[in-house]
């Protein structure tokens, strides 16, 4: 499971699963997260689970290193928690405002824009990870039929409920941020909810995602 | 009864309400944020009789004017920070920072700037009140969470207190904060992704801060750093510290309010030790890395942390 465990710094854990980015490996690395959020070891600030490592940050006053390596490998696999998974329906409009480069992907790639559209839609993705900005989800894979690489020069604002594709991922922008992926429509619902702190993902790791085509004057007057 | 606030006349450049931080939400996508340079933060709070955790008004470079209302209270300053106090009467006094003043009712504090350094700390006894997220109020603009809504203070909003004080306290000490001109690190997981050429220049050459730098992290100039291996790993987790490099070369430097996860190679990570003074460089200033070992980064840390306590210990 664990390849190898170095430091990050003097005060982190990282932990390697491996180079791949694929479901069973991440699936590894979310039982791990699971685990270490429920049975505390003392001196854990934070675990940052991500496609194949897992960062566990510490507070260099109550444990060091060498002591919580150790902690860690005592972890016993069999006893790791099986993933809870949820299927979430998240609805886009694509309509020609929110498709910010459906265009230019279709000449990229040399398909129209309706079937660049169609197998975005038709796929089930999985949620690897969340982050970067407050719960934005990374979700793979993309069709190879659509994978195309970021903006050569990103965006300085990417709207709030953006949905973007680069390479094998999707994503969703939970928050106007700068950002360079392929943006190619737009999301009305609330992915952070930081009023429901108990949960206030939309999406989390190991859990499945279908997007499904709203119009636009069911964006507008989306209730949630 | 009214409670007591502080009316912001000016808000200054970047003042928002920290406290220690908030802990265990990274995986969601929220950073620690919390008090840029901690151990002014605790020395403020630990002067005026607050616990550790207490949230105070951080300020970047020109800091607020406030103005008490309905109420008085005992407050500091800290870090290096030029202020005065603008009483009711208007007479003016000179602040002095570390030593703690008591406000009344219509009382002001024009904090004017910071000295050659960045951050700064307004505390009050009993503290300021926050709204709680995850354990902690600390400000994260990025995602709109902490107090304020999440967003630093404008003109004319409220900063309200925990309570209006009849007990004035009268504390001080003496503290000088020195600069650093060699920020320690430990070698990042991408270290050998870089030139031999680029390694020893990182460690030997100066870097220059630049105006790109906030409370999310710090851009460096300097000699390139040349990447030999790939510009881009699959993201992954990213703490505060960390330096990586992006394709182009110029190295970044994670703070406090950076995004958890990121995708260029670590070339190395600033020891903890080194954090509080690394944030209070302004742009235009230099800065030489040094590389040391884990346990000798460890005992670094031992002994900044020692010194933060014989500080807060020798507080009257």
């Amino acid at each position: 499971m664990i390849k190898n465990i170095s430091n990050l710094g003097d005060a982190a854990l990282y932990c390697d699963f491996g180079n791949a980015v694929n479901k069973e490996i991440n699936s590894n690395v979310i039982k791990y997260f699971k685990s270490l959020q429920k049975n505390k070891i003392p001196g854990i600030t934070n675990i940052t689970p991500s496609y194949n490592k897992l960062i566990i940050s510490f507070d260099l006053e109550n444990i060091k290193y060498e002591q919580l390596k150790s902690e860690i490998l005592k972890i016993e696999i069999s006893k790791l928690e099986a993933q809870e998974k949820k299927n979430v329906q998240i609805p886009v409009c694509t309509d020609e405002e929110f498709c910010l480069d459906t265009e230019r992907l279709s000449k990229k790639l040399g398909l129209d824009t309706s079937k660049i559209l169609e197998s975005f839609f038709n796929k089930n993705y999985f949620c690897y990870m969340t982050g970067f900005i407050a719960g934005m989800p990374f979700l793979g894979d993309v069709d190879e039929k659509i994978r195309l690489k970021r903006l050569e020069t990103p965006r300085v604002k990417v709207p709030k409920g953006s949905i973007g594709i680069t390479e094998q991922f999707a994503n969703i922008y939970t928050f106007e941020s700068p950002g360079g992926w392929n943006i190619i429509g737009n999301t009305p619902i609330k992915i952070f909810d930081k009023l429901k702190q108990d949960n206030p993902l939309k999406i989390n790791p190991g859990d499945t995602v279908k997007f499904y085509k709203i119009t636009k004057s069911e964006y507008l007057n989306w209730n949630e | 009864m009214n409670k007591a606030f502080f009316e912001i006349l000016r808000p200054g450049i970047n003042s928002t309400l920290q406290d220690e931080g908030r802990f265990n939400q990274y995986h969601i996508g929220l950073p620690f944020s919390g008090a840029m340079d901690k151990r002014n933060y605790l020395i403020g709070n630990h002067l005026v009789d607050n616990k550790s955790n207490t949230a105070s008004l951080e300020f970047a470079y020109q800091g607020p004017l406030l103005k008490l209302k309905f109420g008085k209270v005992t407050a500091v300053i800290t870090g290096d920070v030029k202020f005065q106090i603008i009483r009711g009467n208007s007479k003016i006094e000179e602040g002095i920072c570390y030593k703690t003043f008591n406000l009344n009712d219509d009382d002001q504090i024009d904090i004017i700037s910071t000295n050659k350094s960045v951050y700064g700390y307004l505390s009050v006894q009993k503290g300021f009140s926050g709204d709680y997220f995850w354990g902690s109020c600390s400000v994260h603009t990025k995602s709109e969470v902490g107090s304020n809504n999440g967003k630093k203070y404008s003109d004319k909003e409220k900063i309200f207190l925990n309570q209006s004080n009849n007990d004035f306290c009268s504390k001080k000490i003496d503290y000088f904060n020195s600069k650093i001109e060699f920020i320690r690190v430990l070698k990042g997981t991408n270290f050998d992704y870089f030139s031999d050429k680029s390694k020893e220049d990182f460690f030997s050459k100066q870097f220059t801060i630049t105006k790109l730098t906030d409370r999310m992290g710090m851009r460096l100039k300097g000699p390139k750093i040349e990447n030999k291996v790939d510009t881009n790993i699959k993201s992954e987790g990213l703490i505060k510290g960390v330096i990586q490099v992006p394709p182009d070369g110029d190295p970044i430097i994670m703070f406090s309010d950076h995004g958890t996860i990121g995708g260029y190679p670590k070339i190395g990570v600033v020891i903890s030790a080194d954090y509080d003074k690394l944030v209070q460089l302004t742009p235009g200033n230099t800065i030489k890395f040094k590389f040391i070992e884990l346990n000798e980064a460890e005992n670094l840390f031992k002994f900044y942390n020692l010194e933060t306590k014989n500080t807060l210990n020798q507080i009257r």
